[in-house]
């Protein structure tokens, strides 16, 4: 019978959950890293057994783990992000140029086809590739080196690039975001990039609302059967793109706020999509204090509460923006994990909710491997 | 022999459970045994200094013999109490709540 494996990264060590295909009784494995920020725990979808952690702390700086057996055993790789040439500067809080300097690995994307090839995003935001396994690491400069780097500026959680995303149907083609730079495109596997933000406003955020770049971008998302069409999810606003994000329109709709994070598409719907809406960009918690999921059947727009098993009243959790999966049993399975230390799962695509674990620490990301 | 104390989670890392005797054979100074210490355990590289500047992570410290020699040069010689095995050398993560 086919399985699930969730992988958690919290504040305080990685938990892999692990089920059967029905995915009712559920093996919590961990704390892994205990101790430590994982900041992303991802699998390799050429080789499932393959999963990579990003294990980080303020003291003793930025570990990479490696397990080549579905998370039971790991192994420390390479961990020396050293950017390419001289690195430069990027726009500090307060305007001046500041130095970049490598912070931590925010998000690892491993290779459609190579278990080999990961992809790291790294604050300040850089992207890495290691094409041995880890064990080394290459800075793709030509991101930072496109011409807007000077003047990006960290958002509040800093300069972090967050979201890799991978062409299914194109490997020479890459998505990535910064915050709070925007969005990113390359075309040649890496080599080059240009902005992708037309029709993100940023109105009281940025001096120029339409600006190339400087946009918060919190998460992308996008069906591998149809990685024309990306979804967003802004500081502030909804996005949805059909054209790799040469432009962009708001679907925010009738959400009950269009502030939040986390955002994700359906693993058979493609115009089905996830969100959970927060009040805020101080009030980093859900309106009325009500833990809702919004499901768009039609791409945006129009928005869905999905309540059942979630917490409807004096709940003051958020979830960020690593913290949102699916799997690709049918009916999808959706999960995602909260500040509060809840990691939540749905068995029919967002219908029903139930908790498989309640008491972790706060949870900072949240993956889904479907097992054969 | 040198004698480090890590911190736990570095322990962890480097899968010790104990302190970590070292062959010094240069003069023995934080670099020398800090090097011998990333030759032995190259999962250190990086957690306790920068992996280019060999600069100390900022809430890392250095203390040996009661006396915190974070801010000495790191080619001073070690006291000789931890030159000989008698004290160690402690490698220390920084107080922090939370």
């Amino acid at each position: 019978m086919s399985g699930v494996r969730v992988l958690v990264g919290t504040v305080k060590g990685a938990f892999v959950l692990t089920a059967d295909g029905k995915r009712e009784q559920w093996e919590v494995q961990g704390p892994h890293f205990g101790g430590w920020e994982v900041y992303h725990v991802k699998g390799s979808p050429a080789d499932p057994d393959r999963i990579w952690a990003s294990q980080s702390s303020g003291w003793f700086g930025q570990v990479i783990q490696r397990s080549d057996d579905g998370g039971r055993s790991w192994e420390a790789v390479g961990n020396e992000f050293a950017y390419d040439g001289v690195p430069g500067t990027h726009q500090w809080y307060d305007g001046t140029p500041h130095p970049w300097e490598f912070a931590r690995v925010w998000h690892l994307e491993p290779s459609l086809t190579d278990p080999e090839t990961v992809w790291a995003g790294v604050e300040d935001a850089a992207l890495f590739r290691s094409t041995d396994g880890g064990k080394g690491w290459a800075e793709l400069a030509g991101l930072r080196g496109h011409g807007s780097g000077p003047h990006w500026q960290p958002g509040a959680g800093g300069l972090c690039l967050h979201t890799i995303l991978l062409d299914p149907a194109d490997p020479e083609r890459i998505f990535i975001a910064i915050s709070a730079a925007g969005a990113f495109r390359s075309d040649d596997g890496g080599a080059t990039w240009k902005p992708i933000n037309r029709g993100l406003r940023s109105e009281g955020i940025l001096p120029e609302p339409e600006a190339e770049v400087g946009h918060c971008v919190h998460r992308i998302a996008l069906h591998p059967s149809r990685p024309e069409t990306l979804f967003m999810q802004k500081h502030w606003d909804v996005m949805r793109s059909d054209d790799a994000g040469d432009s962009w329109r708001e679907v925010s709709g009738d959400l009950p706020s269009d502030f939040g994070f986390a955002i994700d598409v359906h693993a058979h719907e493609p115009e089905t999509v996830y969100v959970v809406p927060i009040l805020s960009d101080s009030e980093h918690y859900p309106p009325e204090g009500k833990l809702r999921v919004y499901r768009s059947r039609t791409g945006g727009d129009e928005w869905e509460p999905l309540t059942a098993g979630l917490p409807q009243s004096d709940c003051y959790v958020n979830v960020l923006r690593e913290a949102m999966a699916v799997d690709s049993l049918d009916p999808c399975g959706v999960y995602f994990g909260t500040t509060g230390g809840q990691v939540y799962a749905s068995t029919d695509a967002g219908d029903r909710w139930a908790p498989i674990v309640r008491d972790l620490p706060r949870v900072l990301s949240v993956e889904a491997q479907t097992l054969p | 022999m040198i004698r480090v104390v890590l911190p736990a989670h570095l322990r962890d890392l480097a899968r010790v459970d104990d302190e970590v005797h070292l062959d010094v054979h240069d003069t023995p100074t934080a670099q020398t045994v800090l090097d011998a210490l990333e030759e032995r355990y190259p999962v250190l590289r990086g957690t306790i200094r920068d992996h280019v500047t060999k600069q100390r992570r900022a809430f890392v410290r250095y203390f040996a013999c009661e006396r915190d020699l974070s801010h000495d040069p790191p080619d001073n010689p070690l006291p000789d109490q931890v030159a000989s095995g008698a004290e160690p050398f402690l490698v220390v993560g920084a107080m922090a709540g939370g």
